[in-house]
């Protein structure tokens, strides 16, 4: 009964963005106040409709329901209860039952929001959205049905695939999703703002807020899937340049250049073209990312639903949403002009240059990703393009960025001296250099990219921190300057891990030792111990440094009983930035175990960076939020000076 | 002109739509082969180590009979695991050169002490450089290349037993 209390709640969302696509369009046209303000109950009554479905999905999970089709391929009894409940979206329609949730309570929000830019773009924001929300709707409802029942009902589930039952993986799809659909926001503000024809500095101000908290949640949902990658895998790495894992990336540098270009549109009206069509781009790209997993058309590491149909489906949408927005751009895009002039030298030059530099980025991870198919199209072999190709393409861009973030933020708007930067920056490259001679000498790093990598680290970490030393601490530079910092933390965690690495793989018998560096493991027993729903064979290493004993280490091989699937579990053991890291592979027969052990310094630093920028974000966020909020005497102003508390 | 210029992001996704409507449907296959084979091998010169000479591009187009050259490294598994592969194809008369990849002098020395050394030559690629150059995928691969430089067939991941006889034939097929 409940499940088909779902499945009715959602035709009634999907009627409710019917009528909020539909009433604002025809109320805007024939100027109808009342018509087009049905927009804003139809957006709540989507997202009450849709949060009742979601629930009912949630709850056939909770209870085991395997008359539900979608609950007995993807759940199991056995499964401890919290998976139980985030196997809801492990899964193909759970996870697009998500998203639509995820835009729908989005749409709810701009409904209750305060319409600053006046009720009549709101009215028209919420019929993209609603347009948008439809489509999405019309793919859950004739393509996805989450409430498919199963007659008769199987009494057991065929289980979650193991590498998905783990708490990083289920809070890693609703952080991403609320990030791609924080972008259908963005997204819907450009469209309206085209057809409305009011792009500048009050749209920009009301748009940034969805802008920084997608990208903020967009960020802690990258770092936690290659956090995630890092540990379950049991492959060492933490990013691999996979197909899926780049269709993740490239709505997030596009976030990342619209954050930095809509700020230049709110303080100086100038880039309005090219806003636009970053926040076009942002969502997008977030769609054919969705695409991408679904429809099969890459290789990757996240098998999803591989289903042509479906695939078909999702493209039409795609070629609808994004040729529509697209078409509206190559109309509006002459019209809304570029704005302002500025200098060459001044804070929108360096932001340009920023935008160019992860454009360029972008630019290198779609033709990535995206060569191999279009070689196959061609009627070539298929080849996959791996981590060498970007590594050696996007490094040096990073480098670049981040020495350009170091001086921007101390660039004045429109024209800029440039007599004060030396002495700012002075103590940035002070830094940069100690950083750079300590790697040469105390750690004999020698490669020229590595010593740039921790140069470039320092000189970010102390710029950033000097931001606050010019422009006082407030909620939006405190948040650019913690972003920035974060930044830097990342790279200095990417560099040391890299190039400081130390890795053994060896064969050893129990009471076998090897030694690596300055640790010495060894392998003390290799035992069977059983888990709630899996059995494993755990290895225990005994890590000694100068004798005594700093780590004990449990790698596991793991084997889940439904589905029967084998995982590696990594052993590690890390201090609060760097880890030791094992792996247990296969006996080889003889009574040898495969044993693969890692020293990875400072390797968490990685996702602390992520950690920190996203903060970043959300005090940003904080900061323009409170702007937002109508105060009565006080013109804020788009100055960029800081008002006096 | 100017108009044209905000049609280009129309455009682009539009060529992108078509690319993946063609693609779409298209079963995709698990072992992605490299795309230089049928094609000569980049140039590329590498110092030799534990006693053997080093290895370029120059040796491998002399026109002599095609060759093996096995992409390896010490610290990896597999490579260990087709050692005795190597050496039987060795026995057998094919030519094996190898290219240590990332690798220390010592390391590889160690290496071929601890599982023999099938190797004519071995070039040291410290910096990976060839694995991008030849479309590797990963360490161990095998690449039959012809008295003219030309890499005619690839063989991914360790060699087994059974792959013996057909890398024999494949360097036949080759000359």
């Amino acid at each position: 009964m409940i499940p088909e209390l779902g499945h009715f709640a959602l035709w009634l969302a999907a009627a409710a963005a019917l009528l909020q696509s539909v009433a604002p369009t025809i109320g805007l046209w024939r100027d109808e106040e009342a018509l087009s303000g049905l927009a804003v109950p139809a957006a709540v009554a989507q997202g009450l409709f849709t949060a009742l479905a979601f629930a009912a999905l949630t709850w056939a999970f909770v209870v085991s329901d395997f008359s539900v089709a979608l609950v007995a391929a993807n759940s199991h009894t056995m499964k401890p209860d919290m998976y139980l409940v985030t196997g809801v979206w492990a899964n193909h329609e759970g996870s697009l039952l998500l998203w639509v949730l995820v835009m729908a309570l989005a749409g709810a929000g701009v409904a209750v929001a305060p319409a600053t830019l006046g009720p009549r773009f709101r009215a028209r924001v919420l019929s993209v959205q609603g347009i948008v929300s439809l489509g999405f709707f019309a793919f859950l409802l004739f393509a996805s049905n989450p409430f498919d029942r199963l007659i008769p009902a199987p009494t057991e589930g065929q289980g979650l695939n193991p590498l998905l039952q783990d708490l990083g993986l289920a809070v890693h799809p609703p952080l991403l999703y609320i990030g791609y659909v924080g972008l259908s926001v963005a997204f819907a503000f450009a469209v309206a703002g085209m057809l409305e024809n009011v792009v500048g500095p009050a749209w920009a101000k009301a748009t940034r807020p969805w802008v920084a908290g997608a990208w903020a949640m967009l960020t802690l949902g990258i770092a936690l899937g290659s956090y995630w990658a890092y540990y379950e895998l049991g492959w060492g790495g933490w990013w691999f340049w996979d197909p899926v894992e780049n269709a993740a990336l490239m709505p997030w540098l596009a976030a990342t250049a619209l954050l930095h270009s809509i700020a230049v549109v709110m303080k100086r009206d100038a880039l309005r073209a090219w806003t636009l069509l970053l926040a076009v781009a942002a969502f997008s790209l977030s769609m054919m990312g969705t695409f991408i997993v679904r429809s099969g058309l890459l290789t990757s590491v996240h098998a999803f639903a591989v289903d042509p149909a479906r695939g078909l489906f999702l493209m039409i949408l795609m070629a609808l949403y994004i040729g529509g927005a697209l078409t509206i751009y190559a109309f509006a895009a002459g019209r809304v002009a570029e704005g302002r002039q500025f200098a060459a030298v001044s804070r929108e030059s360096a932001l340009v240059a920023n935008n160019l530099l992860l454009t360029v980025i972008l630019g290198v991870v779609l033709v990535g990703t995206m060569y191999p198919m279009a070689l196959q199209a061609a009627g070539g072999a298929q080849i996959s393009v791996g981590p060498p190709y970007f590594n050696m393409t996007i490094v040096p861009i990073v480098l670049v960025m981040a020495f350009l973030m170091g001086v921007a933020p101390l660039l004045g708007w429109r024209r800029s001296a440039t007599g004060h930067l030396a002495a700012r920056l002075l103590p940035a490259a002070v830094a940069a250099a100690l950083a750079v001679v300590v790697a040469l000498t105390l750690f004999g790093v020698r490669g020229i990219g590595a010593l740039l990598g921790f140069g470039a680290a320092a000189w970010l970490a102390v710029a950033s921190i000097s931001i606050l030393a010019k422009r006082g601490l407030t909620l939006n530079s405190a948040g650019m300057a913690l972003a920035h910092l974060g930044v830097a933390v990342s790279i200095l965690g990417a560099t040391a891990s890299g190039a400081l690495q130390r890795e053994a793989l060896v064969a050893m018998r129990v009471g076998d030792a090897i030694q690596m560096g300055p640790w010495r493991a060894e392998l003390m027993d290799v035992r069977p111990i059983a888990g709630p729903n899996w059995t494993a064979v755990e290895a225990r290493l005994d890590v000694r440094r100068g004798g005594d004993s700093v780590a004990i280490l449990r790698p596991q091989s793991r084997m889940f009983v439904a589905p029967a699937q084998e995982t590696t579990e990594s052993g590690r053991a890390g201090w609060w930035t760097g880890e030791l890291y094992s792996v247990l592979g296969q006996p080889d027969g003889t009574g040898q175990w495969q044993v693969h052990l890692w020293f990875k310094p400072m390797v968490r630093l990685i996702w602390w960076g992520a950690l920190l920028m996203a903060f970043g974000g959300l005090l940003a966020l904080g900061g323009r939020v409170r702007a937002l909020k109508p105060r009565r005497g006080v013109e804020m102003s788009g100055s960029p000076i800081p008002q006096a508390a | 002109m100017k108009r044209l210029f905000w049609l280009l992001p129309l455009l682009g996704f539009a060529a992108l739509l078509a690319l993946m409507a063609g693609n779409l449907g298209k079963p995709t296959e698990a072992v992605i082969v490299s795309h230089m084979i049928g094609k000569p091998v980049p140039d590329f010169a590498f110092e030799g180590t534990a006693g053997a000479q080093g290895l370029s591009r120059v040796d491998l187009a002399a026109g002599g009979p095609p060759v093996l050259v096995n992409v390896f490294a010490s610290w990896c598994l597999p490579c260990a695991v087709e050692a005795p592969q190597l050496q039987a194809l060795a026995d057998n008369g094919a030519i094996v050169h190898g290219i240590a990849v990332r690798d220390t002098a010592a390391n590889v020395a160690g290496f071929l002490g601890k599982h023999g050394n099938p190797f004519t030559r071995i070039g040291m690629d410290v910096q990976g450089r060839m694995m991008l150059a030849l479309g590797a995928s990963g360490v161990p691969e095998t690449y039959v290349i012809d008295g003219k430089g030309i890499i005619r067939f690839q063989h991914l991941g360790e060699i087994r037993a059974d792959h013996v006889p057909i890398l024999l034939a494949e360097l036949e097929k080759a000359k």
